[in-house]
């Protein structure tokens, strides 16, 4: 998957989770948690999507590689690959 | 309803987290088989009937804005909808008289203008809350985290600190993070209260748990947990064996550990680690009914108050009751329904309760609800000539209902979340979920930490092959 695709999926699962938030300006490099209204249930929930939808597991240990864009990507990367 | 012998999870117990629990793992496609040994569903999210019309709520008093989040997350929009704010609590001790919304604003403004506390102090308490972190090591107290912030400032501790005793039983000697995460999360945007009562909360849930394909058994009271080779074989219930590969235990943790399942199937680390468990405290309720056509003064939603010239958590729940709060449920609660109640509840210790003869345990009951309307009178006076239903829960009435050690109100002190989460690394499928930690008790707690242990359940399901790595994720 592209870096586009990738942001696009969780900016997908995003949208459903805090539909009230605005995701047009959300920078790569800056923890999505300081830019947007998430909670730790709402990373939870992020975490749940990604296996539902996309089948990736995400354990606890990896959590941190999740937050920002630009380690989504890194980190989601070689798992989302077909 | 005819059961299968075979699902992937029985759900012991319906309580919220148990409910949510289910739920969520029904969505994601899992045979579910929830047992409730009562005849409702909700667990202490409970209601009764009484002779008059009446209806009495036992722990729809308030939560967080974040059940409405939650709500809309793990259950349905129509319930969401039903999610309103409660803005007028009232407390009133010998130290001050206030009335707030609790939400930010509101309390910045009471510190600055009616405690007079330094603006700075207050932005700088507030922004202190917001960073505490879970993670963060810390083994700082509350009562350290509110000495250091406002010093010396006895009201302002009993301010912030009192309510939050009454809604979790925690006290000043409980970490400052569980504090900090119950007063962030009422801080956020105010109390909330779910319109329609929890009968009615609870019957979308049980409409929505049959949707998703959840089979839904009452009176009917798990026995046993059976494992076979340090693995879940499945649960008996009126004699009769199902098979499953998971269990998720919504029972009282210490009940699970060494009832359901049998201390002899766990290693002795795990057991000194569960017999160091605390229970957060118990309850007394008096539940007053109102006479139809008679009207309650609308003067709060919400009203704490107290005869103690300080704030002192041992005495808040002393059996010579000095400190109640008083929920006040108008139609406006109910829409449809043309009664008033009035829930008054106060902290209370199981072993001031346990002992006593039957007559003694009558007596002092009756003393309880005479009190309380006593106490009410100083607000509402005449309001004894219009009640005509009078009843008291204490933690007695818990007990039974819900088979809680002690008559646990709001499950354990903070080392019960550890205990609760590493349940599974002692038996493959064996998962807990319920009010443990303080911060996972509550309404809005409890629906999480159902969703939290769901999702661990769930992985486990989903790779039997990594059952080592089943174990549960602190979030
Ligand atoms: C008086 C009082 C007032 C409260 N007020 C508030 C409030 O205003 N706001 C708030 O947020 N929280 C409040 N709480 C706390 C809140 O109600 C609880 O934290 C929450 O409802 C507990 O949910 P739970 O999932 O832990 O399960 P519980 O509600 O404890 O339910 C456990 C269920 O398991 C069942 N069970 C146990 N063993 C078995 C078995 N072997 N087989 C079958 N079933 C079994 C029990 O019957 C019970 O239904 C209050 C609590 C009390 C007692």
């Amino acid at each position: 998957m592209t870096r586009e695709e990738i942001i696009k999926l969780i900016f997908a699962i995003i949208a459903e989770i805090a539909p009230d938030e605005d995701l047009s300006h959300v920078a790569p490099d800056v923890p999505l948690r300081e830019q947007l209204d998430l909670d730790s249930m709402d990373f939870l929930d992020i975490v749940m999507e990604l296996r539902k939808r996309h089948g990736v597991e995400v354990p606890e240990a990896d959590y941190p590689e999740l937050v920002t864009l630009d380690k989504c990507v890194a980190y989601l990367g070689p798992k989302l690959k077909k | 309803m005819d059961l299968n012998t075979e699902y992937d999870v029985v759900v012991i117990g319906s309580g919220l987290a148990g409910l949510t629990g289910a739920n969520q793992l029904a969505k994601w496609g899992r045979r579910v088989l929830l047992l409730e040994q009562q005849p409702n569903l909700g667990g202490l999210a409970a209601w009764f009937r009484r002779r008059g019309g009446h209806v009495f709520d036992v722990s729809l008093h308030g939560f967080p804005f974040g059940m409405k989040k939650s709500c809309r997350k793990y259950w349905n929009q129509k319930i969401t909808d039903s999610i309103i704010q409660l803005s007028r609590i009232r407390l009133d001790n010998p130290q001050f008289n206030i009335t707030s919304s609790f939400e930010l604003g509101d309390l910045t403004r009471l510190l600055i203008e009616h405690f007079r506390v330094p603006p700075e102090m207050v932005d700088r308490f507030f922004r202190r809350l917001k960073e505490m972190e879970f993670y963060s090591e810390s083994s700082q107290t509350t009562r350290e985290l509110l000495e250091e912030s406002f010093p010396g400032r006895s009201d302002v501790h009993r301010l912030l600190m009192e309510p939050i005793t009454y809604a979790n039983g925690s006290t000043p000697e409980d970490p400052a993070i569980t504090f900090g995460i119950v007063f962030s999360n009422f801080l956020n945007r105010g109390v909330y209260t779910f319109q329609g009562g929890t009968d009615n909360l609870v019957r979308e849930m049980r409409l929505e748990l049959e949707n998703n394909g959840v089979h839904i058994r009452n009176r009917a009271r798990a026995e046993k947990i059976l494992v076979k080779q340090g693995k879940i074989a499945g649960i008996t219930v009126g004699g009769q064996e199902i098979r499953c590969r998971a269990v998720l235990s919504n029972a009282n943790l210490l009940h699970t550990i060494l009832n359901l399942v049998g201390k002899e199937y766990f290693s002795p680390s795990y057991l000194d680690l569960a017999g160091s468990v605390r229970m957060s405290g118990s309850s007394c309720q008096v539940y007053l009914g109102i006479r139809e056509g008679e009207e309650v003064p609308d003067f709060a939603d919400l009203l704490f108050t107290s005869t103690l010239p300080h704030y002192d958590p041992a005495a808040l729940s002393a059996k010579e009751v000095t400190s109640q709060s008083f929920s006040f449920y108008s139609p406006k609660i109910r829409p449809g329904h043309n009664r008033y109640t009035i829930v008054a509840s106060s902290n209370a210790r199981w072993d001031d309760w346990a002992h006593l003869s039957d007559e003694e345990y009558q007596a002092d009951k009756q003393r309880l609800i005479g009190k309380t309307i006593a106490n009410l009178e100083r607000y509402l006076p005449g309001i004894t000539d219009k009640i005509d239903h009078r009843e008291a829960a204490t933690p007695r009435t818990f007990a039974r209902y819900t088979g809680h050690l002690l008559g646990a109100s709001f499950g354990t002190k903070f080392e019960g979340l550890k205990v609760s989460q590493d349940i599974s690394r002692e038996i493959g499928g064996l998962f807990h979920t319920g009010s443990v930690g303080i911060i996972m008790s509550g309404w809005l707690g409890t629906v999480n930490y159902g969703v939290i242990v769901a999702h661990s359940l769930e992985v486990f399901l989903g790779s039997p092959s990594r059952g080592d790595q089943g174990g549960i994720h602190e979030i």
